[in-house]
């Protein structure tokens, strides 16, 4: 293996199985069970997400009331806890043993974790199949659910919370037997950080599901705001996991696929530490328009102390484009503003999924947050179909996406198997993606209208005053259905892809060349571009005022027109409303 | 030397950002900057704010409170809901329950009254129809807000918080009166007891 720079630890990218470099087998078989069991509910999340989706399509409206509300429920907690939070287990796995090149720390404890997991996931999942938890991905108290639901949830947690005390371990493991030089990679840096905001998270779930469980058994009364305040401690900030373990994959995906670089380490790490310190502060923007809370607690509290860790995610925001263009121009890709992007590897499923994580996460999905998340403009937002528009572009676009894209690599680097029905997965993240965009558009403008969130029939027939909401509304619920059901396709394809080339699918075989492998698995497997970095710093060009990353100035400066734009036309939509205070 | 996100970082990483990032930081966090003095902006000089004056309540006494105030107000009866035409600048209840809104109230345009907002069961939403106005309703805290109907029409209060199987059914209304016009009048005008058909 010739490499020229500090070499990423190798046996994490090790192509062939006669490389005779070490195997870590216990990393190996961890990473994959937690990643088929995240396969395993994504498959059924997404089943329920098809059937929600066409439920709220009036023109079809499938599930009848009870089923819907349970679906929906079954939806959130496969998508939002079970998928993401296996598969982030995995990426704790691979950016410490893997990347670090280290054994893993107790790697016994680490099967009594997964055990816990899913035999936690399994209550939950018993409970609301059964018909003995409808209450929702958030289960508001008084809505009370079976008490295994709640412990379901608990145990989950716990196994979790072990899995990242295994991270650490590993992490002091590596250290100590000194499997790496210096300070960690950034992509471990962002884990590290993905880590420890899932230990605060990890804290309050057990600060909420403990009591809840306990209330579920009658043995102590629950407060219903300071359930709704300690539980988004939970509920909010495993979306920051997601952000920061997606930011990590960012950059993970920049430099298997184009050898993307890091243009500042201080940069990028110092805006991993701003989301640590104050990302968690999150779980306001759902207590924006509630009674338990004053205007002070509430600005403070949903601009993160004066929007740090907006701050961070717009640094992100330009270090990973800025990254890629760097990479490439010192590649020789120096041709005019936008280049290197012209010529950057579309067809390679893995930077296909990076970009339009990046683009749909940062435009659609953080955008319309910072927006809605604004104490006042929460008012026209709360519970409508927007705030499902939003996440949807973070949590689906952004997270789901980036974890497809380094599914394609993780495919032959660790499964060492081809990728299967190639073809296919090339075109994955752009159905994926095109049809995630226009669901979660659609649904946010629908949500304009005030159409809330979580509602079985919007034409309200059984109520006993008429809501009659306005042509566009059929209009966009459409135009939505359209865009889910692409993005369910897209969805399938992932699934298929993956699951045929984990247990059906091709070895990579002893042949390793260029040759062998071309048409099976992602280019930048074995043109393994981050391993050809220039030994000297490379003079490039300035173009201007743009500085040396021009192309990717230009993108930044758009989206933060974007952003002004549709921050104030907020305010304006705002101000028509009754004068309320 | 650049290297990638995957290789570990020998020596000192702490090194001068390049030019562009701190342009790009400094335009960034000006921004942050703005997003952050809209909210107290806002408090000062716009007309909605989820502000209003915010206390415990118990269920039981919450409900004792809307029974009075129905009492004292009511003009008809709407599907079986009570009707009520509270005076204009006085305290006007809404309970939310599984599964409607109790009463229905009628306002007179242009004045302004301290809505209370509580629920006697399970969570609730507060989402005016078609105005896009939304509070949480929360069992066992009075969320009382200052509000003025800024035009005469017939709204109606979709509830938006999952609140069990016939959340979906959960619709209130809300009449606002032309200003100067008579409870009754405006009563004739909008169909009450007609099943709400417009």
């Amino acid at each position: 293996m010739s490499t020229t720079t500090g070499a990423p630890a190798s046996g994490a990218f090790r192509v062939c199985p006669t490389t005779g470099l070490k195997v870590h087998r216990d990393a190996d078989a961890l990473i994959k069970a937690n990643a088929v069991v995240a396969t395993v509910a994504l498959l059924v999340g997404g089943l329920a997400a098809i059937l929600v989706l066409l439920t709220r399509w009036q023109a079809v409206h499938l599930l009848d009331e009870v089923w819907f509300y349970r679906v929906l429920t079954i939806h959130g907690m496969n998508m939002l806890i079970f998928f993401i939070l296996f598969f982030e287990m995995a990426v704790l796995y691979f950016a410490s043993a893997v990347l670090l090149n280290s054994r893993v720390a107790a790697p016994r404890v680490g099967w009594v974790a997964f055990a816990l997991m899913v035999l936690g996931a399994g209550m939950v999942e018993w409970t609301m199949f059964a018909g003995k938890a409808d209450v929702l991905f958030t289960s508001y108290v008084p809505l009370r659910a079976h008490p295994l639901f709640y412990l379901g949830v608990i145990l989950f947690a716990v196994g979790a919370l072990v899995v990242v005390s295994i991270f650490f371990a590993t992490l002091v493991v590596a250290k100590n037997e000194r499997t790496y030089e210096g300070s960690v990679p950034l992509v471990t840096f962002g884990a590290i950080t993905a880590a420890i905001i899932a230990v605060i998270t990890l804290v309050h779930g057990a600060a909420i599901y403990i009591p809840t469980f306990l209330w579920s058994l009658d043995l102590m009364p629950m407060d219903a705001e300071v359930y709704r305040m300690v539980w988004w401690g939970l509920g909010h900030s495993s979306q920051q996991i997601n952000v920061a373990a997606m930011v990590a994959i960012w950059y993970l995906l920049g430099a298997l696929t184009v050898g993307a670089v890091v243009v500042n380490e201080k940069i990028s790490r110092t805006a991993f530490v701003l989301y640590i310190l104050f990302i968690s502060m999150a779980s306001a923007h759902h207590l924006l328009v509630d009674p338990g809370f004053g205007p002070a607690w509430k600005i403070v509290n949903t601009s993160y102390f004066m929007y740090m860790a907006v701050l961070a995610s717009m640094l992100h925001g330009f270090t990973v484009p800025a990254g890629v263009e760097l990479g490439m121009r010192l590649r020789g890709f120096t041709q005019g503003v936008f280049g290197w992007l012209r010529r950057a590897p579309w067809g390679d499923p893995g930077f296909s999924a990076l970009v339009l994580s990046v683009v749909v996460f940062g435009f659609v999905g953080g955008i319309t947050g910072v927006t809605f998340g604004t104490e006042q403009i929460n008012i026209i937002a709360h519970n409508t179909l927007r705030i499902p528009g939003h996440f949807h572009a973070t949590v689906v676009s952004g997270t789901a996406m980036a974890f497809m894209g380094i599914t394609y690599y993780v495919i032959p680097l660790i499964f060492r198997k081809r990728v299967a029905f190639y073809g296919m997965a090339r075109w994955q993240p752009y159905v994926f993606a095109v049809g995630m965009l226009i669901f979660s558009m659609a649904m946010t403008f629908a949500g304009t209208f005030g159409v809330p969130r979580r509602h079985w029939d919007i034409t309200f027939t059984n109520a006993p005053f008429d809501v009659a909401y306005s042509p566009a509304v059929d209009l966009m619920i459409g135009v939505m259905a359209v865009g889910g059901l692409l993005a369910a396709l897209g969805g399938g394809m992932y699934i298929l892809v993956t699951v045929w080339s984990v247990f059906f699918g091709k070895p990579l075989g002893e042949d390793c060349t260029d040759a062998a492998l071309a048409g099976s698995v992602p280019p930048g497997v074995y043109a393994r571009p981050f391993l050809e970095l220039p030994e000297e710093d490379v003079a490039v060009e300035v173009h201007g005022r743009l500085g040396t990353m021009p192309g990717t100035m230009v993108l930044v400066l758009v989206f933060l027109a974007a952003f002004v734009l549709y921050y104030f036309a907020n305010w304006k939509l705002l101000s028509f409303v009754w004068r309320v205070g | 030397m650049y290297t990638t996100g995957i290789t570990p970082q020998k020596g000192v990483w702490w090194k001068p950002a390049h030019k562009s990032e701190k342009v790009w930081f400094t335009i960034a966090f000006a921004w942050c900057m703005v997003l952050f003095a809209m909210m107290p902006f806002w408090h000062l000089r716009g007309g909605q704010n989820p502000s209003g004056t915010r206390s415990r309540v118990d269920p039981a006494a919450y409900r004792t409170r809307v029974q009075e105030f129905v009492q004292q107000y009511q003009v008809a009866t709407d599907n079986g809901i009570p009707v009520v035409a509270p005076p204009a600048g006085s305290d006007i209840y809404l309970q939310g329950q599984m599964w409607m809104w109790l009463p229905v109230l009628q306002l007179e345009e242009g004045s302004e009254y301290t809505l209370h907002l509580s629920s006697v069961d399970v969570n609730h939403g507060f989402n005016l129809y078609p105005f896009n106005i939304n509070f949480q309703v929360v069992p066992g805290y009075d969320y009382a807000l200052r509000v003025t109907p800024t035009e005469a029409g017939d709204f109606r209060v979709v509830c938006n918080e999952f609140c069990g199987v016939l959340h979906h059914t959960m619709v209130g209304r809300i009449i606002v009166r032309e200003r100067g016009s008579s409870a009754v009048a405006a009563l004739l005008g909008s169909d009450v007891d007609k099943g709400g058909d417009r």
